[in-house]
């Protein structure tokens, strides 16, 4: 192990490995500590699939423009407003320049995806996905002389004053302490751990169901906030979508996702529809869906569809649950047989006649109907009946590092010296709500590159 | 409440363990810029074993899509879609060949089965010298050119025709129809080019170092193919001259047969001696294991048939000569009699079902 590396990057994700490979092509010796096993490793990244790049003309794989305020103003549109505006131009900005700075690193891209065509402007595609990104970065930062220890989770990282003076890890069963004199943190949320979870949001988030990697644990992140270094984000806050409910606890990732909602009628544990299923296109509300779920009994919904509506949505991992009648479906779902049949005979009964149109808005609605149903309300008639579970998914939390525009952290009283963060673990400074398709992996690789450049500056 | 199942137990046949990897991938489709299977893949929701056979078919085993995935092991889906798809391949090789009892030996234990037909073919050989003719020129000093003829001509439709009743049954397996121009040409270049091995953008594949892409699987499957059609269009364009132009072997060096056959050798000899070094290093886990001494048995014994065929026309006029061209002859006659049961059948059911892909595309 390398006994006196220059800057040491906690992390082990897309933005560790910008961060780590630009401080190594400035000359200095890194080290990266990546808490999970090599099979893991990556973090969320692994489960990525594009980069968000403002471009103003044809850039690679991508066609047309984005400009600089069309993709500021995408970002006021999901935050709300909260949002830094500075922080949050600089990343825009910056992606267009990050971009052939990827592909000069190792990263291949490829136009979106099928069933991605509302992103193929906006977002530039990862040949293989985001872990393949992750491989070639790795062998990026090995061949320019990078330290990778896996399985070497941080435990603390003394700040004295307005400095970090130590970084303790584990490796190998052993403990280690580093003082280099530079630190580089990018390791994530704090989404991997259940405990905290339910500290911030309550009991409800021992239903929920992890999208991503179980090491976002935000060992660092809590353990330098409670040293006194500044926070942002909303820490009671997480994102959450809706997905099968079937999914594993951790490391679901995209292919849990379920598509079928807007074409459904979803009830709860009790049998009893609680939210407008048709309100919006899908791309635009499945991100509502995780919270409407966790505030249902036991974080759990069913989404019921019938034959008709099978093939209208991107195919899902499991396969649903089958029955020709719907009390034989509330039967299998556990949900009473009665009452399910009730809700949807309602549902039946609010529909009317008219024109469906399942990619765009057809104003199918239901009448007299509480709640409503606005777009695509057709009656759940034709057997066979399908039913999926839901339950939330949590992909990323909001609490993090207060950084300025060099990804400097803040302490109490300033700048702390020496110490740069990137990626989630300070992406709330940026994205303060809500969530932009392809948005992390921007202010990943925009800070990432900032503080490995800073950090190697500081040396 | 509902029960929050997973996947408890792991399909029984390849086929259903397949088709619960392939679900899987439909859900993701990352890997759609990748080869030719994951476009098939994702043209279709559901997945009937006809259809899981023709993209086992249609893998070239580039293993790009196995290190880019999320869910390879140790997570819970446990994805190797390129070792259950060499699988099923392997599988269905030897369910199509013709007669299959045949497949299923070769490929239990190919190298030792190899090396005894060429010693048995070469030991047959030594007496056919029994034979040996009175007067002849070049090779034919040693053998006769009508024994050679007796013996070859048999030993090389026999085998295509057993491997075209096995091209036959899997296209009506996998529903082929009519053939088109533009399938043929869609097929022939994509395999002219390699390009399911090209990874989707030139990089290659990942082979033989995890996830570092290479080309050199691609550049010695390209030597191999082309060194060995070179070699084919030099006993080709040998035969018509002997029989259309009645000019008879030997040839000189700027002789058409000699033109090809030489380079195409030489090629053959670097291309398999580079596939079986990579072969080496590459995780086995993610081949058919139960074909893994069947493909290395191929690899060495057309690597052996390429080297001892350019033995023999440096020895030519030497007295080595009598015992290199029973050893090669030997070589060639194990290579073509097993053409339907062994590696070399890939080439034609990968050209088949890039046909039948042909037609599914847009």
């Amino acid at each position: 192990m390398m006994s006196n590396p220059d800057i040491v990057v906690v992390g082990g994700g897309n933005a560790a490995l910008c961060a780590a490979i630009t401080a190594a092509e400035a000359g200095k010796r890194v080290l990266m500590l990546e808490a999970a096993p090599k099979p893991y490793r990556g973090g969320n990244s692994r489960h990525t699939r594009n980069f968000r790049c403002m471009h103003d003309g044809p850039l690679s794989v991508l066609t047309g423009t984005y400009d600089e305020d069309e993709y500021y103003n995408d970002l006021l549109l999901v935050t709300k407003g909260k949002t830094d505006e500075h922080l949050a131009r600089m990343a825009i900005r910056g992606s267009q320049e990050s971009q052939p700075w990827m592909e000069a690193h190792g990263v291949r891209f490829q136009p979106s995806l099928s069933g991605t065509l509302s992103l193929s402007r906006t977002n530039a595609f990862f040949l293989g996905g985001g872990k393949a990104l992750v491989n070639a970065y790795y062998r990026t930062a090995e061949a320019l002389g990078v330290e990778v220890l896996y399985e070497a989770p941080v435990t603390h990282i003394e700040l004295d004053g307005d400095r970090i003076t130590r970084v303790d890890f584990t490796h190998g069963g052993e403990r280690h302490s580093l003082s280099p004199p530079a630190v580089v943190v990018a390791s994530g949320g704090f989404q991997g751990n259940i405990e905290r979870l339910v500290e911030a949001w309550g009991p409800e988030a021992e239903n929920f169901l992890i999208r991503g990697t179980p090491y976002n644990r935000g060992d660092v992140l809590f353990d330098l906030l409670g040293q006194g270094v500044q926070s942002i984000g909303d820490p009671t806050q997480c994102h959450a979508v809706a997905i099968d409910g079937r999914a594993p606890k951790f490391d679901g990732g995209i292919v849990t996702r379920l598509d079928c909602v807007p074409f459904s009628v979803v009830v709860n544990k009790n049998g009893d529809r609680f939210y407008n299923e048709g309100e919006d296109v899908w791309p635009k509300r499945y991100a509502i869906w995780g919270r409407l779920v966790a505030a249902e009994p036991d974080q759990v919904a069913f989404s019921i569809i019938d034959s008709k509506s099978k093939d209208l949505f991107m195919p899902s991992v499991f396969p649903p649950v089958t029955a020709d009648t719907i009390p034989e479906l509330a039967g299998k779902l556990g949900l009473d047989p009665q009452k399910l049949s009730e809700t949807i005979e309602t549902f039946n009964g609010a529909c009317r006649p008219g024109t469906f149109h399942p990619t765009e808005l057809d104003g199918l609605v239901t009448e007299d109907l509480t709640p409503p149903k606005t777009n695509w309300a057709r009656p759940i008639t034709e057997p066979p009946f399908y039913g999926y579970s839901l339950r939330p998914g949590v992909t990323f939390t909001y609490l993090g590092f207060k950084v300025d525009e060099t990804a400097q952290v803040q302490g109490t009283k300033g700048p702390v010296e020496n110490l740069w963060a990137a990626g989630e673990t300070m992406a709330g400074s940026i994205l303060g709500q809500g969530y932009l398709a392809g948005f992390g992996m921007t202010i990943g690789t925009v800070f990432g590159r900032i503080a490995g450049r800073e950090a190697a500056q500081y040396v | 409440m509902f029960d929050q199942s997973q996947m408890d137990s792991k399909p029984s046949t390849r086929i259903d363990e397949a088709r619960r990897q392939i679900e899987i991938c439909n859900a993701c489709r990352y890997c759609e810029g990748y080869c030719s299977v994951f476009p098939a893949i994702m043209r279709q929701r559901s997945f009937a074993e006809a259809d899981i056979t023709q993209f086992a078919n249609l893998c070239h085993n580039c293993r790009g899509c196995y290190y880019a995935c999320q869910y390879t092991e140790p997570h819970e889906f446990d994805l190797n879609l390129p070792g259950i798809l060499a699988e099923v391949r392997t599988e269905s090789w030897e369910r199509f060949a013709w007669p299959g009892p045949l497949a299923r030996l070769f490929q239990r234990s190919g190298t030792a089965l190899a090396l005894a037909l060429v010693l048995g073919f070469a030991a047959l050989f030594w007496a056919a010298q029994a034979l040996r003719p009175e007067s002849g020129e070049g090779f034919y000093a040693v053998m006769s050119h009508g024994l050679m003829v007796a013996i070859f001509m048999p030993a090389f439709l026999l085998p295509l025709a057993a491997l075209f009743a096995s091209l036959r049954g899997y296209w009506r397996h996998v529903g082929g129809g009519q053939i088109r121009l533009s399938h043929i040409r869609h097929a022939l270049g994509r395999a002219a080019r390699m390009k399911d091995l090209s990874g989707g953008q030139g990089q290659g594949c990942n082979f033989e170092d995890e996830d570092r892409f290479s080309n050199a699987r691609r550049m010695a499957h390209q030597a191999v193919m082309w060194g060995f059609l070179m070699c084919f269009g030099a006993t080709a364009s040998g035969t018509i001259m002997h029989y259309v132009f009645n000019w008879p072997a030997p040839y000189g060096v700027f002789s058409l047969p000699k033109l090809l056959g030489v380079p195409g050798g030489i090629l053959l000899v670097l291309g398999c001696a580079e596939l079986a070094r990579l072969k080496l290093k590459a995780d086995p886990d993610l081949g058919a294991k139960q074909m893994r001494s069947g493909e290395m048995g191929f690899v060495l014994l057309l690597g052996f048939v390429s080297l001892s065929g350019l033995l023999l026309y440096a020895a030519a006029g030497t007295g080595a000569v009598a015992v290199l061209l029973p050893l090669h002859l030997g070589a060639v006659l194990t290579f073509f009699l097993l053409m339907p049961y062994t590696k070399m059948a890939h080439g034609f059911f990968r050209l088949a079902a890039l046909l039948r892909d042909a037609a599914d595309r847009k």
